[in-house]
């Protein structure tokens, strides 16, 4: 491509990116072996969905599924090199769907009782 | 394709609005550094990623709801969904992840001919999980295993609750129609072992045939879900809009991608100007970041 010709005058964001221009690039290996641990983890959750751990079965799942996440947003969207802004954006989001989502359970729990009179009414008439 | 400029030359003049001659042609004019652009762009695009993760929100907020007041739909929808497929479409957008992250990297570096290849997988990755995607839909719009309001499996779940009996059916539907080959075959190992000792014969008796081939002897099967819960509709209604909105995003994904193809293409990107590759790449992770938890939270959990 023989737009690498120009030269890396501009562009010294970071301290770690000499010759890459205004951004990281994350090294082939490392994504390869963050491919590799994501397919693995898959596989690992895919194996342990047959056995039965009563609850701890969403634990289980979803630990393995935020570890593959996690893995997602470090390496592939560059969150571990980019400024710490970007992951403050968004993990707020994340921190504030898990408080809609809890609120909204624990106002479900405080009124299932209500709930279902009401529904074994509807289910009786 | 001139020298980048350093910082303080590409700085407008108050005199004129337009600069056109003391900045690279990839540097729009309100912006003074290639790495302000960049910095700009990746910015909105986080704050947009922080919307979709709130837009999802919504969804995983019914499902949490539901699942803890109606275990037992959750427990008893399981049954229709193969892991198998799940498991599938998982790793096809993994590594179509994979290839866009590398893309990245490509734009970076100027690898124009990686670049495009990467793309292209990509591409064919998402209309590899599309694929499997309808070949999931068919099955449950065959059964009637659909949202509330159009659920109609509960006419023969009541008979027969058993899930070689949903098998059976979706193969006589593959015989009756012209579908693909590999859609059939695949579909034929879908659901249950026991669809293939006897499914032969209801295949040429098509869709009328259903309460003939749940009467035909799977009994084995059904035990362990119970009888079919009330409202089972409400897990369809779940399913669908999940998985629904996650592929109207693997849809725009696939013309985001081919957007950055075409430009790539036609030799657009530097690694002084590579934020359209970048941000794109960033909205294809999260639609994989969502499918890491859906997958999960609806093939696997019992």
């Amino acid at each position: 491509m023989s737009n690498e010709a120009t030269s890396h005058a501009a562009g010294h964001g970071h301290g770690d990116d000499h010759d890459h221009g205004v951004g990281h690039a994350v090294p082939l290996r490392i994504l390869v072996a963050v491919a590799a641990a994501l397919l693995l983890l898959t596989a690992i959750t895919v194996y342990a969905a047959q056995f039965k751990f009563g609850p701890l079965e969403v634990v289980v799942a979803m630990t393995i599924a935020t570890v593959k996440a996690a893995l997602v947003c470090a390496y592939f969207m560059h969150l571990r090199y980019d400024k710490p802004f970007h992951a403050f954006v968004f993990i707020s989001s994340l921190a504030f769907v898990s408080l809609f989502i809890m609120f909204a359970m624990l106002d479900a729990k405080q009124y299932a009782p209500e709930i279902e009179l009401v529904e074994q009414q509807e289910l009786a008439e | 394709m001139s020298t980048v400029q350093p910082a303080e030359q590409t700085t407008p003049s108050p005199d004129s609005g337009h600069d056109h001659h003391d900045h690279p042609s990839y540097l729009a004019h309100h912006f003074d550094t290639p790495q302000q652009q960049f910095d700009s762009g990746k910015l909105g695009m986080w704050l947009f990623l922080a919307t979709e993760v709130l837009f999802f929100g919504g969804l995983f907020c019914a499902y949490a709801l539901y699942r803890m007041k109606h275990p037992e739909i959750f427990h008893y929808a399981h049954q229709f969904l193969d892991v198998k497929w799940g498991a599938i479409n998982t790793a096809v957008l993994i590594f179509s992840s994979f290839t866009m992250a590398w893309a990245v990297r490509n734009a970076q570096l100027g690898q124009k001919k990686l670049l495009i290849a990467n793309l292209t997988i990509t591409i064919a990755c998402a209309f590899g999980f599309l694929g499997i995607k309808y070949i999931e839909y068919s099955h449950k719009f065959h059964d009637g295993l659909l949202w509330a309001g159009s659920f109609t499996a509960d006419e023969w779940l009541e008979q027969d609750g058993d899930p070689a009996g949903a098998a059976m059916t979706t193969e006589s539907d593959h015989s009756g129609d012209d579908h693909a080959g590999d859609d059939h075959g695949e579909g034929s190992n879908g659901d249950g072992d026991g669809a293939h000792a006897d499914g032969d014969g209801a295949h040429a008796d098509g869709d009328d045939a259903h309460a003939d081939s749940h009467g035909g002897g799977h009994g084995g099967h059904g035990g362990d879900h119970g009888p079919m819960p009330k409202r089972l509709s409400v897990f369809f209604s779940i399913y669908f809009g999940m998985t629904g909105l996650h592929a109207i995003h693997v849809i725009c994904g696939i013309v985001a991608i081919g957007w950055i193809l075409r430009r790539a293409i036609r030799n657009e990107f530097n690694k002084n100007y590579y934020g359209a590759v970048d941000n794109v790449g960033l909205y294809w992770h999260i639609v994989d970041l969502v499918w890491i938890y859906l997958f999960p939270l609806l093939y696997l959990l019992k």
